[in-house]
């Protein structure tokens, strides 16, 4: 599995893009993985404030829904409503396929790098 | 003592020496003596015959009425042969929700053909394979509407008393404001309605026709309801639909009711159904089952469970309903009953209803029954009596005759159904006559 | 097969009703405009329609139908010839109280007589379902607790085997759930229970038997941890085809309980429905109760409502011809047939589980009540064959499969309740055809995770149903 050298990554499965002073925040080729088809997502909706390691979306496959935390605190500004129509992007491409973008970002959790993090992934694997 | 069990003694016998043990009471050691039951404080079984028997004694000091008036929210509906042959047969009756597609595609087409025919009775884009009953259906309904900054549930005053008393038990359980509108001349008091609607108001619900009988101005309530922000529910008769104006032309983001109507007995109130269809928008918050068609992986047409994700099996706490059944065999009655009616039929059926009210409604006119409400109504109306509604009652009673319903001391909700030949309208007519002395 | 629609056809229709013989009115209100599509065909057609769609449904007519926790129990006969008296069938529920003393004097029979089962001293039919039950009496348990001005309790303690309408319930009542962890050996793990108790506890959740079959040992302390710290304790009668007649739920602290008739009481589930979930209650629960309670004086039955009650959870009486079916049961079975059929649904499963140890793995070994789990975790690891390619395999032998993938607690999780009304000769049936599976998967693992073959359709693609979601053929 590849992560992105350029993306940071969160211990509960969420890369983060950095764009000035908002995140693309997204969930991992991993978690992905782990989850299956997805069938659905939910998603915030624009204003909505997200906070750092407390659920903003979840997603859905066939016989399971999985919240995806929020490794940011701070205020949404778009939702990548794609995403409603077509919950196969995140399994196709999971690191294009980013869920939210916060701005007004006041807390941010110790992020992993691509290379920390995929020693963390290893770590779950069974 | 009757019993279903199939094995004998000898064999019971012979299974408990292959478990190694020595008699029935080893299975229940893990049980504290002190609390195991002794006899139960039951009479003994009967034979078949016997059980039948008292059962039908039962049943014998029930009063069945041929000439019915009386609705409310059960109306006595023909209900064609080929309705209860369809639904007694054994394989539907005795399957168990449909888990497993391969073998269950019988009961699954079944209900997406059921759900076909709701979104066509009442215009909405997706059906549930429905719920318990009408009342357990609106109050479902409000559950849905809710989202983190609209907690308040407007109940019109003119909604049936028991699905009011319905939404208002589960506005309790779930701690939803409930807040009922008063009526104002039979219909819901607009203005009462707009001053209690605001940013906090999760969904208005109303009756099409209402409790009194009467429709309303729906597409005004509806306005008013959106121009909030709030969702718009409304309760519809279905016999009615295959005439009047449909809930999804009236704007309603949510139309439920009750099935009952679609060819169910009255059985003294119950299993009926409850319908819930929905605008698209909401399709992903609709509580219970839901089929959907798909293909098998040789491509052939199946269906089965689906957006199950919503649901309390894998949602467990954060589900918004927890209901993991639906009246399968009932939606099957009604579904051969829209097949058996067809559009002509039920159309039909509705214009019968209606032809009949208007019927009865002028005929009591003439002998002092006035409405009470001048507001145009479908196969229901209020009237004033003459003398209590309470000894019309009774007085008709003894004359096998099932009057409107009492409302007041001195008011009356009547229906009428197909099943009301002038024969019968003339005959309560005459009775009424003689109750009032007139 | 051809949807009902696909078979319908411009003009063809049945009469049904007769021509009206009043004057017709011209109705002065809003009118439908959109077209109403519904069958147009002839009542031959109708009826071949649903033979045929009856010929792809497999019920408990149809073949053994071990369902963990759904007690596919025979569905008796007389039971629905009782449903379907006139005296019953066709009685208007708002008809006055002494046109219906027979619909009184079927609901009090069944509250006194479901209430001696299980200990408790009144009853409502208005639930139509277990979880609806549930729900009912999470609600008498919150308006308990409001009248005592206890506002504080509002944790509902449920442990992880429990069914996922437990939590589902608990929130629709607006409780929150503190979730507890089962002991190694299955039980609820006391420790765990004891921390979990406290000031802000209403009650427990309890299924018991549990989910594994297990009936709890611990069961008498459980209930008084929960009642020291002043909660209450709701027990799930969904298995309560286990110990009916052995002993009584309310002899073992609880409360509160629903039952399913529709699984103990042999009513059938109708595909999904209806059922009916009655909720009993101690005396001190009563003055909630939802509906009408049933007085009787000078031999005349009427109806009131419970001074306190929560209101109505659904119209009139509940699913009052489920109530005439489970009545008719108990009449049949009466005092020594309610225990011989606990006893013999118990037998049942031990006699399964014994023959099947040898080959499948069972989680909690030992004596289970009336059913019993096993995991195919190693068959997983080891064959790639999944607890689902095994029972998708039974369905080819014609055998409904059991549940899958409950509890959650167990891995690869199949869940088997034969129930009483089985025969040795099926049970014996069934077995080998579960030790042949298994023997198939070891040597051929691909060609069991290909089934099922022989039904109408292979396995459904729940993926693309799910992604885009067809709900309703488009005319």
């Amino acid at each position: 599995m590849k992560h992105p050298e350029e993306l940071k990554y969160s211990k509960s499965h969420e890369w983060v893009k950095e764009e000035g002073d908002a995140a693309y925040i997204g969930i991992t080729d991993f978690a992905q993985d782990a989850l299956g088809d997805l069938v659905f997502v939910n998603l915030p909706e624009v204003g909505d404030k997200v906070e750092v390691g407390e659920p903003f979306a979840d997603v859905e496959s066939v016989k399971a829904v999985s919240d995806v935390y929020s490794p940011v605190t701070g205020v949404v500004l778009e939702i990548n409503e794609e995403l409603l129509d077509s919950p196969e992007k995140i399994n196709e491409e999971p690191y294009e396929a980013w869920f939210i973008k916060v701005g007004e970002i006041s807390e941010q959790e110790e992020y992993l790098t691509a290379e920390e993090y995929e020693e963390h992934a290893n770590s779950e694997e069974i | 003592m009757g019993s279903y069990v199939t094995s004998t003694k000898k064999e019971q016998e012979a299974m408990l020496h292959e478990i190694g043990l020595s008699g029935f009471e080893d299975f229940f050691v893990q049980i504290p003596e002190n609390v195991r039951a002794g006899e139960l404080k039951l009479p003994e079984g009967l034979s078949e015959m016997e059980a039948l028997e008292k059962m039908q004694s039962m049943a014998e000091k029930n009063k069945v009425f041929h000439s019915i008036f009386r609705g409310a929210g059960a109306y006595n509906h023909y209900i064609p042969a080929i309705v209860k042959s369809v639904t007694s047969k054994e394989e539907f009756v005795t399957a168990y929700t449909p888990y497993q597609a391969e073998i269950s595609q019988g009961v699954l087409q079944s209900i997406f053909e059921y759900q076909t025919m709701i979104c066509e009775l009442t215009g909405m884009d997706v059906s549930n394979a429905s719920v318990y009953d009408g009342a357990e259906a609106a109050a479902e309904a409000t559950a849905m509407c809710r989202d983190r900054k609209r907690n308040k549930v407007l109940v019109s005053a003119c909604a049936n008393p028991e699905t009011i008393q319905v939404i208002k038990t589960y506005c309790f359980g779930n701690n939803m404001e409930f807040l009922p509108i008063p009526e104002k001349d039979g219909k819901t008091d607009m203005e009462k309605l707009e001053a209690l609607l605001d940013a906090g108001t999760a969904c208005f619900y109303a009756e099409a026709p209402n409790f009194y009988g009467i429709i309303e101005d729906y597409t005004a309530l509806g306005e008013k309801v959106h121009e909030a922000g709030a969702k718009y529910i409304l309760g519809c008769n279905p016999i009615s639909l295959g005439l009047l104006r449909t809930p999804a032309e009236y704007g309603a983001d949510v139309a439920v009711g009750e099935g009952q109507p679609l060819g169910m007995e009255l059985s003294f109130g119950g299993p009926y159904l409850g319908f819930m269809a929905a605008t698209k928008e909401m399709m992903r918050k609709l509580p219970g089952r839901i089929v959907g068609e798909t293909t098998d992986h040789e491509g052939r047409r199946a269906f089965v469970l689906t957006l199950q994700a919503r649901e309390q099996h894998i949602r467990r706490e954060k589900a918004s309903s927890n209901i993991c059944s639906n009246q399968a065999l009932c939606a099957m009655t009604a579904a051969v009953y829209l097949s058996a009616m067809g559009e002509s039929g039920l159309r039909q059926a509705a214009q019968l209803c209606i032809s009949k009210s208007h019927y009865l409604q002028a005929e009591l006119e003439k002998i002092g029954f006035a409405l009470k409400y001048d507001g145009p109504f479908f196969h229901e109306f209020v009237t004033k009596t003459p003398v209590e509604a309470e000894k019309i009652e009774k007085a008709l009673m003894k004359k096998g005759i099932l009057s409107g319903l009492p409302l007041g001391e001195k008011e009356m909700l009547w229906c009428t159904t197909e099943k009301n030949t002038k024969v019968q309208m003339d005959e309560l007519i005459e009775a009424l006559k003689e109750v009032c002395g007139a | 097969m051809k949807l009902i629609f696909e078979r319908s056809k411009e003009g063809r229709n049945l009469s049904i009703l007769p021509s009206c013989d009043v004057p017709v009115y011209t109705p002065e209100m809003p009118l439908r405009e959109k077209k109403l599509h519904l069958p147009q065909m002839s009542e031959n057609e109708l009826s071949r329609h649903y033979t045929e769609l009856a010929k792809q449904t497999h019920g408990v007519n149809d073949g053994f139908y071990p369902l963990g926790s759904c007690t596919m129990k025979y569905n008796p006969k007389v039971n629905e010839s009782a449903a379907a008296l006139p005296g019953f069938a066709k009685v208007h529920p708002l008809q006055p109280e002494e046109t219906v003393q027979g619909c009184l004097e079927v609901l009090k029979t069944a509250e006194e007589e479901l209430c001696e089962i299980t200990g408790m001293d009144g009853m409502t039919f208005q639930p139509a379902a277990g979880a609806h039950g549930e729900y009912t009496g999470l609600l008498l348990i919150k308006a308990y607790f409001e009248k005592r001005g206890e506002t504080n309790r509002k944790k509902i303690i449920v442990p992880d085997s429990a069914h996922g309408t437990n939590p589902a319930s608990a929130v629709m009542a607006g409780f929150t759930i503190v979730n507890i962890p089962s002991a190694p050996d299955g039980c609820v793990d006391l420790e765990k229970l004891r921390e979990a108790v406290g000031e802000d506890t209403a009650g427990l959740m309890l299924t018991n038997p549990n989910t594994l079959g297990l009936f709890d040992k611990n069961i008498l302390e459980i209930t008084e941890i929960v009642h020291e710290a002043g909660g209450l304790c709701y027990y799930d009668g969904a298995n309560l085809n286990a110990v009916m007649g052995q002993v009584r739920p309310g002899d073992m602290g609880f409360d509160v309980i629903h039952l399913n008739l529709h699984k103990t009481f042999s009513t059938p589930h109708g595909g999904g429905g209806p059922g009916s979930g009655p909720v009993g209650c101690k005396e001190i629960l009563k003055e909630f109760l939802p509906g009408i309670r049933i007085v009787e004086k000078d031999g005349v039955l009427s109806t009131e409502k419970a001074e306190n009650s929560i209101g109505s959870v659904k119209e009139f009486y509940g699913n009052f011809l489920v109530v005439v079916k489970a009545l008719t049961y108990i009449l049949v079975l009466g005092k020594e047939g309610i225990p011989e059929a606990s006893l013999n649904a118990v037998l049942n499963a031990n006699y399964m589980m014994k023959k099947l140890e040898d080959l499948y793995d069972m989680p909690y070994p030992g004596i289970c009540m009336h059913e019993f789990v096993m995991s195919l975790e190693k068959m997983k690891h080891e064959k790639g064959v999944s607890a689902m390619d095994i029972a998708k395999s039974l369905l080819d032998y014609g055998i409904h499969p059991p549940t899958m993938y409950f509890p959650l607690i167990v891995h690869e999780a199949l869940m088997i309740e034969p129930t009483e009304t089985e025969s040795k000769e099926t049970l014996d049936e069934a077995i080998a055809v579960f030790r042949e599976i298994y023997e198939r998967a070891v040597k051929d693992p691909q060609d069991v995770q290909n089934s099922p073959k022989k039904t109408p359709i292979g396995r459904p693609d729940e993926v693309q149903a799910a992604r885009k979601p067809v709900l309703r053929y488009e005319f």
